[in-house]
């Protein structure tokens, strides 16, 4: 029996089975809890992000209740379609147009309300910041962590322009691989490196939320729950104690 | 070891069982409120824009607000003479017992005189009535002012949609509450005029 | 059976003479004479019950907000995630309900493994639980693709898959199964049908044979004494309790501690780091787009990773469906004449260890992608599965054990 806790234990403490990629990533350190994190990811997302990807489940009214903000301050800074304040988060992007215009290489901006599930927070923290300028893609940029994306550096104005170095290995066989060895600013950005990440941090922190906005409710209701069963299995142990004293 | 008279056993009992029912009752509040509203029935059913500009008297403009029918009906002053003397006939003449926001419960039943708005569901079994805007004698009713008739068990209401007695509908025709936004155009669902919506 | 002071008036009494409630009572509950010296183990049958009861509730609630329409499917399951006031709490209450039907039944099944609870005289009562296991996973397996994500389609598609791979008539079942050239609206339609109508019916009857060939025969214990050998003046087993108040006070303690660990991960980590709810199933389902590593949710785990050791695929659904199909015939291929592990000596106890190691091990290995040294573990562990059967059909021929005591030890 307390193998089978502790293996429990175990899995609720760990995240053995979350999809890395394969790649090293850099942890995101995201706090749902933080609402001024939120407020600001949203804010980035907003103005950098939705133009393009639209959030098709989440609703700008239960955005603005779960972040603590008023429908004035969210149909004022947040809205940029003619949506309304109860409708779901999409854009105007339309595919056929995408297509026609040969737009980021003919790929459909992806939505990204559960961006956050299907990638895991890190990753999302880790493409984020790994655009560099390359000149050989169509696009003119590339990915450390996602190679040959067809996403362009949305937020070059912010972070600036770097560029990656790569070490090059032969082996026995011939075959080269690359192998990456940090970046090298060329442009310097409006923001700081530490402002960059703390902005890029926010935006995958609203990018989880919206992944799941129940999270929120759950969480804090959890503690409850717990605290009550606790109190309700400690009464029955007590009574089936009290009843098996009859039994010899 | 059956009838051994055991307090603390009765205690425990009764404690378990106190806490358990607690935690049923708990248990429970999902899976009724889940049968409430969702957001996006609340997102559909929030309001509703209508444009009035074309309508003339007696006609009826029909739109659909939290999936019920609404009717608006615009009357001409003969139809609207037609409402004093109906008093001794009504069920409710002073809309005491109906529903309707606070602006509506008068003799017109509505904001501005000439135009009703107004849910267009039967206050008897939820059937929709039909508009008989012209004052003739119908089959229903040899003294017919304009009104309102019901084809599922005849209730008759009169322009105002205020209930005829000897119709099996108890109360009026409920009024929704909405507001106008400029001479034509009004917006079904609140009565409060707020940045846009 | 006993049933002697049956009330005549009163309300109790109305419904007696018309249908035996009384007597149904006594015979199950506080007339059943269950062995006094459950442990642990023994929760597991009632929870089983509770998770039941749980997918069946939530199950019927989810029904009311989803449709099994492949155009809308992937965004209804977000609409009751999001817009259906407390449908997250209703559905995590269903995912992870699924994952703990199966811990709880492993569980379950380990119990009946250790103490030989499959053995004369309770062959039907395991048979009935084999198949309940099989229906679950059916079930489950059905239900996993409702949610419409990437995962559930190409689960789906390699899972009927193999039923494509039966010579001669693969193809034509295939389609039939489908409903159409690959899993698509009519897939997804019928799947719903089976999951939450036909399945569950089979699952109730199913569990109510289990328990009445239980009810008939009387409850094994970890001695695995049979307890109407020794009965008093009154005929009630000496060794035994009355099910009711002892073991349903019990068993309520026992949901206490279940709903703890349950609750526990449906509150704070209900897709338990892409192992209840995986990564992948948070795509929408593409026809066009394979996730870079398929595989089935953790509880089918260990026969997928039999399935993989064999190259050929009708082979390893052959190899596969036999791994189950031999925990059917469990009570004949033991021999013994001891049931309980407590008087069987180390080389029985060594052989289940490794059994029950392999099942886990491989079930690890059904998650993961393969290197040589992972597919060399597999078929070591596939043989090593296979081989407790062999070995225990041979070994219980003449079983030397420890002398079993005439009554219950406590």
């Amino acid at each position: 029996m307390k193998k089978l806790l502790l293996i429990v234990a175990v899995l609720l403490t760990s995240n053995v089975f979350a999809n890395s990629g394969g790649a090293h990533l850099e942890p995101a350190q995201t706090n749902i809890r933080s609402k001024a994190s939120l407020q600001n990811g949203a804010k980035y997302f907003m103005n950098y992000c939705s133009g393009c990807h639209s959030l098709q489940y989440q609703r700008y009214n239960r955005m603005a209740k779960d972040l603590g903000l008023t429908k004035d301050e969210v149909k004022e800074n947040l809205i940029f379609t003619d949506s309304k304040f109860p409708e779901h988060m999409t854009n105007t992007m339309d595919n056929a147009q995408v297509q026609e215009r040969e737009w980021f290489h003919k790929a459909f901006p992806k939505d990204l309300t559960l961006i956050a599930k299907a990638r895991g927070v890190d990753w999302l923290y880790n493409y984020l910041k790994g655009f560099y300028k390359d000149s050989s893609r169509p696009i003119g940029w590339n990915n450390t962590i996602f190679k040959g994306a067809s996403m362009p550096n949305a937020l070059w104005e912010l972070q600036g322009i770097q560029e990656a170095k790569f070490e090059e290995h032969e082996d026995e066989h011939g075959i080269v691989t690359h192998t990456f060895k940090g970046f090298k600013k060329v442009t310097e950005g409006s923001m700081s490196e530490e402002e960059f990440d703390e902005t890029v941090r926010d935006i995958v922190n609203f990018l989880d939320y919206t992944a799941e906005p129940a999270r929120l409710i759950r969480m804090g209701m959890a503690p409850w729950v717990l605290f009550f069963l606790v109190i309700f299995t400690m009464l029955a142990y007590l009574l089936k104690k009290n009843y098996f004293k009859d039994v010899h | 070891m059956t009838d051994k008279v055991n307090e603390s056993r009765r205690n425990l009992l009764i404690a378990t069982s106190a806490v358990g029912a607690i935690g049923v009752g708990f248990a429970a509040v999902p899976f009724i409120k889940s049968w409430m509203p969702s957001e996006r029935a609340k997102a559909a059913g929030g309001l509703v824009k209508a444009n009035v500009s074309k309508l003339e008297s007696g006609q009826k403009l029909q739109v659909k607000w939290r999936g019920q029918p609404i009717f608006i009906v615009k009357r001409d002053k003969v139809l609207l003479d037609t409402l004093p003397e109906l008093d001794g006939r009504l069920k409710d003449p002073k809309s005491e017992d109906s529903i309707q926001p606070e602006f509506a419960k008068n003799l017109h039943r509505s904001q501005k005189e000439e135009l009703l708005v107004m849910v267009g569901i039967c206050t008897h079994l939820g059937c929709s009535p039909k508009v008989y805007p012209e004052i003739v004698p119908q089959a229903f009713d040899a003294d017919w002012k304009g009104g309102f008739f019901c084809p599922c068990h005849g209730s008759t209401f009169d322009i105002s949609g205020r209930v005829f007695k000897g119709s099996p509908a108890g109360t009026n025709m409920v009024i929704p509450p909405y507001v106008y936004v400029d001479e034509n155009n009004l917006i079904i669902g609140t009565d409060k005029l707020e940045g846009g919506a | 059976m006993a049933s002697n002071e049956v009330k005549t008036t009163g309300l109790l009494g109305w419904f007696d003479k018309r249908l035996p409630v009384t007597s149904m009572w006594n015979d199950h509950m506080a007339k059943y004479y269950a062995p006094k010296n459950f442990n642990f183990w023994y929760f597991f049958g009632s929870l089983a019950l509770l998770v039941l009861v749980n997918q069946l509730l939530t199950g019927v609630w989810l029904t009311m907000h989803y449709k099994p329409d492949a155009a809308q499917a992937f965004g209804l399951v977000e609409y009751i995630m999001r817009d259906v006031p407390w449908g997250w709490l209703i559905r995590y209450l269903h995912t992870t309900g699924a994952s703990a039907f199966f811990v709880v039944v492993y569980l379950h099944m380990f119990r009946g493994l250790m103490y030989g609870s499959y053995k004369k005289p309770r062959e039907l009562i395991w048979t009935f639980g084999m198949i309940i296991y099989v229906a679950l996973m059916a079930e489950a397996f059905m239900g996993y693709v409702l949610p419409w994500g990437n995962m559930s389609f190409w689960g789906a598609k390699v899972i009927t898959q193999l039923f494509g791979t039966i010579p001669y008539i693969g193809d034509t079942l295939l389609e039939g199964i489908r409903g159409d050239y690959n899993i698509s609206d009519a897939t997804l339609n019928r799947f719903f049908a089976l999951h939450v109508v036909a399945v569950p019916i089979v699952l109730l009857i199913l569990v109510f044979l289990h328990i009445a060939a239980l009810h008939s025969v009387g409850s094994n214990n970890p001695d695995g004494i049979e307890i109407k050998k020794n009965k008093d003046e009154n005929g009630i087993p000496k060794d035994g309790i009355p099910f009711h108040p002892y073991y349903s006070v019990k068993d309520i303690f026992g949901i206490g501690m279940f709903l703890i660990i349950f609750l526990g991960i449906v509150f704070l980590k209900p897709d338990m780091g892409g192992l209840f709810l995986e990564h992948d199933n948070f795509n929408i389902a593409n026809p066009g787009s394979t996730p870079e590593h398929i595989k089935p949710v953790w509880y089918f785990t260990p026969f997928f990773a039999i399935l993989k050791v064999v190259p050929n695929p009708f082979g390893g659904m052959i190899v596969m469906f036999s791994a189950i199909i031999a925990l059917f015939l469990l009570p004949w291929v033991d021999r013994s004449e001891v049931k309980s592990i407590r008087y069987r000596l180390m080389p029985f106890k060594l052989a289940l260890t490794a059994f029950v190691t392999s099942f886990v091990v491989l079930g690890y290995l059904g998650m993961v992608s393969w290197g040589a040294g992972e597919k060399l573990l597999a078929q070591v562990l596939t043989g090593v599965y296979f081989l407790y059967f062999v070995f225990l059909f041979v070994y219980t021929k003449n079983e030397k054990h420890k002398p079993i005591p005439e009554r219950l030890t406590h």
